[in-house]
């Protein structure tokens, strides 16, 4: 499936590529996706009308180094995952952005003042801030609904299966919560052998009961089909879930794991000029604040937090949904980088080594 | 013109003594080399029909094969960005404790490879030896780029004691050549040790010779169960007439035609826990709501969903070659006092063994490479080797690790197509 839609990818963007006066944005598809579209790029195109070309990845990160390797950029701008950002930009993969080129908030607040720590670096500029959180399926717990981490890993008391992502990262961080490290002491714990090796046996206790998924996507699927009672997934996508379709899903913030996600201009992007113009549009804080209400994500812009209204097409406001809102921080975790960008390898190759034994 | 030495030259002068005296054509050349010359005219007119085919092989297939396999020995991702340490490597003996000579080059390169963005790329090629070490090389060189003073050894040991570590130095000195045969260990569950001696890894990051092993048993039970399910239908589209066996032929191929991703959907919306054959099977009694077969994100799912899948690739070989066994054999055996088994056995199933042949090997190499069933309803214990390659291709980016992977499948196909040959003979295969 991956190699078909980056094969789709490049052809679109072989497709496109000679036209003048356009963005390639690679974007990670489903709801996320088409708020990309429709709070940016419809956007973007009616005040400039520069054309912005959408195509998908399962992760976005994955085809840059492809494109750039075989000096074949077809994309202006991608989204990714912050770790993959500073991952690809020390390995040269990516174009810098001038933060000088951002929008300043509307008190006239400097770009790079009004982000959140970390939200602009080097390669990066961030778009939104999205969350791993436990979701159950409430048709199928009648009595006693599961509330934390630790309720995720009781197979007696909540019984059925659960799907997780397929990787390391975020599941030992949950099994180390669920087993009971507090969340500020999960990656020093992490770090140490006696650590991982716990992580992994808290996961090994739930080992035969998981359906492990690689697209975001997966998930609300594999609740609605009933296939199993409780996932750990992206806080948009089981919003949408529940927005669009009246899933009867319900979301678990206690120990939550938060990350940002923003734009970064592969090296050797055919439309630099415009990539620019783009992040900077979309960045600015109304269109943060815009894209908020498409999908739940929330914004990194302090100033953008405020100006977030209703969900798209209710009078409901999307706050309480948000990551970020303050009764859905307490026990959240911030995916830690310096971490991941280290033990990555080492990590999901224990772990592939782990899930294929 | 014919030396003694020439081959040609004895079998020519043979058939010239049998009819003595060389042939020659009507205008007195040698026919020989008449000969010689249409046929050569006619072989480059040939080469010109398949030249297109042959340049379009050449160019999507040969050289970008080879080209990845090529990253397999081959990796310069630190080498060639850390040329002043690579060369005290070269000058030094292996297991020579760096000297501050080592610390001023290791100290300019860290420099001009942060200054240059290239120092992911250095710290992603060691982190593959030593796990945990890819910061250690690009937060070093944040601080190098400060400014650091001489003596660089001090310098460095103070911005991080693990520049103090062996095992960074030796993982340093393997990867100062970018050739190395690291990745084919790896894919062989082995790596060296700070001595250069090869060892199994740590038991718990074992993974890949049990995925090979697994992928070889799986593809060969899966061309088993083809087999089994195959022949009887391949003999039942041969010998029925032609309007019944047409219809069944049409039931074979309309799944041969329609999408992989179709046919692999389907079997997750049949076997999966909350599915048909579950609904079912509860519908009917035989198990009860909380005894749900798992059928799917297991073994169980590959198994059924490749079976199916490759199943036309068993039964069209097999078809072909059984259309053109002549049914009187089997009759003259039986009339001979065969019984019908001995009949099947001795007559019809040697017969049919040029498309068994053709048929299991297709089947056996299409299975040891799949990717993307075992990926969406293999689960955990269910995913081959291949789901190994594709994890990394797209998932860590360890295209080296990834091609030697997958140069070592090649290499067992190639061997499990050598033994076919010598066994069966590949001039026996009948592809239909």
């Amino acid at each position: 499936m991956k190699k078909t839609l980056i094969l789709t990818t490049a052809l679109c963007g072989m497709a496109f590529g000679a036209s003048a006066q356009e963005v390639n944005l690679l974007s990670w598809g489903g709801a996320y996706g088409n708020s990309h579209l429709e709070a940016y790029a419809k956007p973007f195109t009616a005040e400039t009308g520069t054309a912005v070309n959408i195509s998908d990845a399962d992760n976005p990160a994955t085809p840059i180094k492809a494109m750039v390797e075989a000096g074949n950029v077809t994309s202006d701008v991608a989204s990714v995952e912050y770790a993959d950002a500073v991952r690809l930009c020390d390995e040269g993969l990516l174009e810098e952005i001038d933060a000088s080129a951002l929008e300043a908030a509307e008190d006239g607040t400097a770009a790079t003042d009004d982000y959140i720590e970390g939200g602009v670096t080097d390669c990066f500029v961030a778009t939104d801030v999205y969350s791993m959180v436990l979701v159950y399926n409430d048709s199928q717990f009648e009595d006693a609904k599961p509330a934390t981490p630790a309720d995720f890993f009781d197979l007696e008391a909540f019984p059925g299966k659960r799907t997780m992502r397929k990787g390391a990262k975020f599941n030992l961080e949950l099994a180390l919560m669920a087993d009971g490290v507090p969340a500020d002491e999960v990656y020093a714990t992490l770090e140490t052998a006696e650590g991982v090796d716990r992580a992994f046996a808290k996961l090994d206790s739930i080992k035969d009961e998981v359906v492990w998924w690689e697209a975001g996507a997966q998930p609300p699927q594999l609740l609605a089909d009933g296939e199993v009672s409780m996932a750990y997934a992206f806080n948009g996508r089981i919003f949408d879930a529940v927005q669009q379709d009246d899933q009867p899903f319900e979301i678990i913030w206690d120990g939550q794991i938060y990350e940002m996600e923003g734009w970064v201009i592969p090296m050797g992007a055919p439309n630099m000029d415009e990539a620019l113009e783009f992040i900077a549009f979309s960045t600015a804080p109304a269109n943060q604040a815009r894209a908020a209400e498409f999908i739940s994500y929330g914004p990194p812009r302090r100033s953008a937090a405020a100006m977030v209204g209703n969900i798209q097409g209710t009078e409901e406001p999307m706050g309480p949904n948000l990551p970020t809102s303050e009764e859905n921080m307490t026990n959240a975790l911030g995916s830690n980088l310096d971490f991941w960008v280290d033990y990555d390898s080492e990590l999901n190759e224990r772990f592939n080594a782990w899930l294929a034994g | 013109m014919a030396s003694s030495l020439d081959p040609h030259a004895v079998i020519v002068t043979e058939a010239g003594s049998v009819s003595e005296g060389p042939l020659t054509t009507a205008d007195g050349q040698p026919l020989q080399k008449a000969l010689a010359r249409s046929s050569r005219a006619a072989r480059r007119r040939a080469f010109w029909l398949v030249a297109p085919l042959l340049a379009f092989i050449v160019i999507t297939f040969v050289i970008p094969i080879g080209q990845l396999l090529y990253r397999s020995v081959h990796n310069d991702g630190f080498s060639a960005n850390m040329p002043e340490i690579s060369a005290w490597f070269a000058v030094t003996e292996p297991g020579t404790a760096p000297d501050e000579a080592a610390f001023t080059a290791l100290a300019a390169d860290l420099l001009a490879a942060s200054e240059a963005r290239s120092i992911g790329t250095v710290g992603t090629r060691i982190n593959y030896d030593v796990p945990g070490t890819r910061s250690l090389f690009t937060s070093t060189g944040r601080q190098v780029r400060r400014g650091i003073e001489p003596p660089y050894q001090a310098a460095l040991l103070e911005i991080d004691a693990e520049w103090g570590d062996a095992e960074i130095w030796a993982a340093m000195r393997g990867a100062s050549t970018p050739y190395t045969d690291g990745f084919y260990l790896a894919s062989v569950d082995r790596t060296r040790d700070i001595d250069g001696n090869v060892t199994m890894v740590a038991e718990h990051r074992q993974v890949y010779v049990m995925l090979f092993l697994r992928t070889l048993w799986l593809s060969g039970l899966i061309t088993a169960l083809t087999f089994l399910l195959g022949f009887p239908v391949a003999h039942l589209l041969a010998t029925l007439p032609m309007r019944k066996s047409n219809l069944l032929m049409i039931l074979v191929l309309l799944p041969f035609w329609t999408s992989l991703l179709v046919r692999t959907s389907s079997w997750m919306v049949l076997l999966q826990q909350q599915g048909v054959v579950n609904d079912l099977l509860v519908w009917l009694g035989v198990i009860d709501d909380g005894g749900r077969l798992a059928m799917m994100y297991n073994q169980a799912g590959t198994i059924i969903a490749m079976t199916h899948i490759l199943l036309p690739f068993m039964i069209l070989p097999l078809y072909s070659v059984m259309r053109t066994i002549n049914p009187a054999y089997v009759r003259a055996a039986r009339s001979l006092g065969a019984t019908s088994w001995t009949a099947f056995r001795r007559v019809y199933f040697p017969q049919t063994l040029p498309g068994l042949g053709a048929g299991a090997l297709l089947v056996f190499i299409l299975a040891v490479g799949y990717y993307i069933t075992p990926a969406l309803v293999g689960g955990s214990s269910g995913q081959l080797i291949s789901n190994m390659i594709a994890e990394h291709m797209t998932g860590t980016l360890n295209w080296s690790m990834a091609a030697a992977l997958a140069a070592i499948l090649l290499a067992g196909v190639l061997i499990l197509y050598w033994v076919y040959d010598r066994l069966v003979g590949i001039d026996n295969l009948k592809l239909g």
